[in-house]
């Protein structure tokens, strides 16, 4: 029997049977659809919280002052004043592998500005600071080394403070006061939300450290130094470069500082990061199974039930390869149908669950083609493999199959 | 002429179950071009047996088949599927048609299937016609099965049996299912086709269905213990002529169509 006539007979036998191939093909879209969604909707979600760990800024190193302790009171980490602008610019100035550093003045007070007042933390950053926290100025610009060393009153401020002191004006440009002394807003800061932790990231205003330390705080001493590793591999050398520098500037004296890399603060947000990937996995797999147990159910129904055909076509002269090919090519038609159809289900359902839901989606062509690929095979095998055992028999016995 | 069916003593053992049965035990039979054989015998006296055996459905446990003189004893799956496309036609006792699909599409099933021809699909569907010509249901080609009565199918059955032109037309049974009237048209049917030298071989168990045939052979426990030519065989027109009269007595019809 030619290979055409083997297609045609099988295309009419898909089309005779309707509603069958519908049913079958399906099974076979549900299943592929339904991991494509799964799996991208899971993605989505991973890529949110994994976006979250990278806005904490990567390949981060911080130096917190060593505690305070005063007849026999000892305050917490960062409460000793024992580090200095000067151990910044060493660290600036000798440890290599980093491509930023800022030392950090923490702060907390009232802002005026149009009238309008407004409590916030004042940072006093270097201007490396929007590039290691991974934070883009979206109007405006960071102010420049050149206003650190001049003292420059300048501030960068944040989306909620933009909100709360500039409602309906453009806030470049505009002066707010610290201290009843006059900053002039130059950049505003991208929104960055709340952080792991649940405080507002965005309810912030920059300035100079150093305008920081001589007008707003009036201190010698800094919070913290933040340092930008090169890459994450020589983030461990680059901390105890850091500490031996430091060590050295002590001369000997009890170190009085702690040197903690981002990786370490951001352990958790990583494990949460693995618990996702685990679940997308599981469920992946279960979808997998479930969808492949379907396309399975109703290839073996839908052959099984056409064992008398079969036997028909057998004593009628068909050789069991022809019957075979007939089935295979059925269930090849049948699951490349259902297979592309599937994985626009898959897209369209992803696509509306994240214009709809705001669940955020990344449809992965690693799923689609493990979908597309255990659904084909498992289809092409169950279709196949009942058409097998039915060509097998002996055309009476096929016959009689009720 | 040598005979288009010639069997030497052939047996049939089916050894499936725990006891050995013995279906066939040595039947020897030969059917001529243009016979018209009615099998007949009770249940278990083998008449299937031997029927599926001629058909080259199955095979003999001992003996010797020669079809059209090609000994097919020992023939493997595919070569015997080849001779039942080529040289049998088939006409089962449940018609056995495809579902769902049209009564030219059933009749035209076998020629797919043909490994010597080369038939391209006008001619495939002209021959599928003509073979609902002769057996009088051209008009219904398009129509599926379940829009056919009994006879209507067991009609596109025997058109499919005929399409690949076989030496012999073989039906089980084929009227089993079948009222009487409707019997008596199938048998016209294949006695217009046998007057045209077509060979039969049919089982039934009903006597008066046998009387249409040319030569009765009855079974019983395997071996044939009667084979006789059919003295004053029933003609379907006639019979069908009379039955129309009797039913327009009967008030069953309202007139006699003649």
């Amino acid at each position: 029997m030619r290979f055409t006539t083997i297609f045609r007979v099988a295309l009419r036998a898909l089309r005779r049977n309707t509603m069958r191939s519908i049913l079958t093909a399906l099974g076979i879209i549900i299943g592929i659809g339904a991991v494509i969604t799964i799996v991208s909707m899971g993605n989505g979600a991973k890529a949110r919280v994994e976006a979250q760990v990278a806005a904490l800024g990567q390949n981060i190193i911080t130096v917190y002052p060593g505690s305070f302790s005063s007849g026999g009171t000892r305050g917490g980490f960062g409460s000793a004043p024992t580090l200095t602008v000067e151990d910044a610019e060493a660290i600036a100035a000798e440890v290599e592998d980093i491509d930023g550093v800022s030392p950090e003045v923490r702060d907390r007070n009232q802002v005026l500005a149009n009238g309008l007042n407004w409590s916030t933390n004042i940072n006093g950053e270097s201007p490396d600071y929007p590039y290691i926290k991974n934070w883009n100025i979206v109007q405006g610009a960071m102010f420049t080394d050149q206003d650190v060393k001049s003292l420059a009153k300048v501030a960068v401020i944040g989306k909620t403070v933009v909100d709360q002191l500039f409602p309906n004006e453009d806030p470049i440009g505009q002066t707010l006061r610290i201290r009843n002394l006059p900053f002039r807003v130059v950049g505003v800061l991208d929104v960055k939300g709340f952080s792991l932790f649940g405080s507002d990231q965005d309810d912030v205003v920059i300035i100079p450290y150093t305008s920081h330390m001589r007008r707003v705080s009036r201190r010698s001493n800094i919070s913290s130094i933040l340092v930008q590793g090169k890459t994450s591999d020589k983030l461990d050398v680059v901390k105890s470069r850091i500490e031996d520098l430091l060590n050295q500037r002590r001369k000997g004296r009890e170190p009085d500082f702690t040197v903690r890399t981002q990786e370490e603060i951001a352990a958790t947000a990583t494990e949460t990061s693995k618990t996702m990937t685990l679940l997308l996995g599981g469920i992946a797999v279960v979808s997998l199974v479930v969808g492949g147990i379907g396309v399975m159910n109703i290839m073996l129904v839908s052959v099984t039930e056409r064992t008398r055909e079969i036997g028909i076509r057998l004593a009628i002269g068909a050789h069991d390869r022809d019957v075979l090919l007939q089935f295979l090519i059925e269930a090849i038609l049948l699951t490349v149908l259902g297979g592309i159809l599937g994985i626009l289900c898959g897209i369209g359902a992803s696509e509306f669950a994240s214009a709809y839901f705001g669940l955020p989606t990344l449809i992965s062509p690693t799923s689609v083609l493990l979908a597309v690929a255990v659904s084909t095979v498992i289809g092409v095998f169950f279709g196949y493999y009942p058409a097998r055992k039915a060509a097998q028999l002996d055309p009476i016995d096929a016959l009689r199959y009720e | 002429m040598a005979p288009v069916v010639q069997i030497k003593d052939i047996h049939k053992i089916y050894e499936s179950g725990e006891i050995p049965v013995h279906a066939v035990r040595g039947v020897s039979l030969d059917i001529h071009k243009g016979e018209f054989v009615a099998l007949m015998g009770a249940s278990g006296s083998g008449k299937s047996t031997l029927m599926n055996m001629l058909g080259c459905l199955d095979r003999p446990t001992k003996g010797t088949y020669k079809l059209d003189g090609i000994d097919v004893s020992d023939l493997d799956k595919n070569e015997l599927a080849d001779i039942r496309n080529q040289k049998l036609g088939f006409v089962f006792q449940g018609f056995n048609l495809l579902a769902r699909t049209t009564a030219l599409e059933n009749v035209e099933l076998p020629m797919l299937y043909g490994r010597h021809r080369r038939l391209s699909a006008g001619q495939i569907r002209e021959r599928a016609m003509h073979c609902l010509e002769i057996v009088g249901l051209a008009n219904r080609a398009d129509h599926m099965p379940n829009q056919l009565s009994g006879g209507q199918q067991q009609r596109v059955a025997i058109a499919r049996g005929l399409v690949n032109e076989p030496q012999v037309l073989l039906a089980d049974e084929p009227t089993g299912n079948l009222d009487s009237r409707t019997s008596i048209e199938v048998m016209g049917v294949f006695q217009q086709l046998n007057d045209q030298g077509i060979s039969i071989v049919m089982v039934t168990h009903e006597l008066d269905i046998a009387h249409y045939c040319k030569r009765n052979l009855i079974l019983r426990d395997g071996v044939v213990v009667r084979d006789e030519a059919v003295p004053n065989r029933s003609i379907a027109s006639n019979e069908l002529g009379k039955l129309k009269s009797a039913e327009a007595a009967a008030k069953l019809i309202a007139n006699p169509v003649n």
